[in-house]
């Protein structure tokens, strides 16, 4: 259990995920706040990991490559004439 | 896609080709990154989820909709990259999979904090650097991002990918890799941290 009341710069990089995952319980979301509003470097702390959590979703997803979707759609042709 | 399991597996049954087509495509970014946790390569994974497509036809009279459609297909999937890597003779990180919390992991360096004994214990020592905004969001960031995801052990890779490039909810994550609510967010915070490490060794 993390003490509420004084809650460590070390500690709170450790809560970042359940933070924006809303997972803390109400205390620790509490003392975690208190803790964002006087740091400057565990808000900036925090920022950049929103940031880097949108800048991971402008990845691009793997496309298929038309000779496997072929192979499939041959496998399925396959399997509706032997069912 | 906004029809229901029943129907999508009613179309499949009928041999309607749109719906699999739809299906194999939606899935499969998604497919590969999970069958990458269990294999070795790329292409070895390609093939596990090409594999898995001739299970799933296979085993779809057999669908009762216990789970999900896409929860179904996906344990299909797990069994027939496992069952692999046992014909291949590959050991795989199933403990690393399900419990993950035993091997500790900083999200940052503790070197980065002051020390127990000193007066602003657990403060920072040395903070976070800063990642300019633009540069964190611009194109040519991209690449670093895709390759410190890529750089990450295999199950946090998988948590990462699906969550933050694929935009499925922790749910979704959970019965699709069958992990507990908390290894789900540990992974996802381990990944997410190395993320940040590398943008800060590249940026700062």
């Amino acid at each position: 259990m993390i003490d509420a009341e004084a809650l460590s710069c070390q500690e709170l990089v450790e809560l970042v995920t359940d933070y924006l995952e809303e997972a803390l319980d109400v205390a620790t979301r509490a003392a975690f706040d208190r803790h964002i509003a006087g740091c400057p470097d565990c808000t900036r702390y925090l920022r950049q990991l929103e940031l880097i959590v949108v800048a991971t979703g402008r990845l691009t997803p793997s496309d298929l490559s038309p000779e496997a979707e072929e192979a499939l759609l041959q496998a399925f042709h396959g399997w509706t004439r032997s069912s | 896609m906004a029809r229901t399991d029943e129907e999508l597996v009613a179309a499949l049954r009928a041999g309607d080709e749109a719906t699999f087509r739809e299906l194999v495509r939606e899935w499969h970014s998604p497919l590969l990154r999970v069958a990458r946790i269990f294999t070795p390569s790329r292409a070895v994974a390609e093939e596990v989820v090409q594999e898995t497509w001739l299970r799933v036809l296979g085993a779809l009279d057999r669908f009762e909709g216990r789970s999900t459609l896409k929860t179904w297909v996906f344990r299909i999937l797990v069994n027939t990259a496992k069952t692999r890597a046992q014909r291949e003779g590959r050991t795989l990180p199933f403990s690393a999979l399900h419990d993950p919390a035993r091997v500790p992991e900083p999200a940052v360096d503790p070197d980065r904090f002051f020390a127990p004994e000193d007066a602003h214990a657990g403060g920072w020592s040395a903070p976070p650097r800063d990642l300019p905004e633009e540069r964190l969001l611009a194109a040519e960031t991209r690449d670093v991002i895709a390759s410190a995801v890529e750089a990450l052990p295999p199950n946090q890779r998988a948590v990462i990918s699906l969550r933050d490039i694929e935009g499925w909810s922790s749910d979704e994550v959970r019965n699709a890799l069958d992990l507990s609510e908390v290894n789900q967010r540990v992974l996802l915070h381990r990944a997410r941290a190395r993320v940040r490490a590398a943008l800060e060794d590249y940026l700062a």
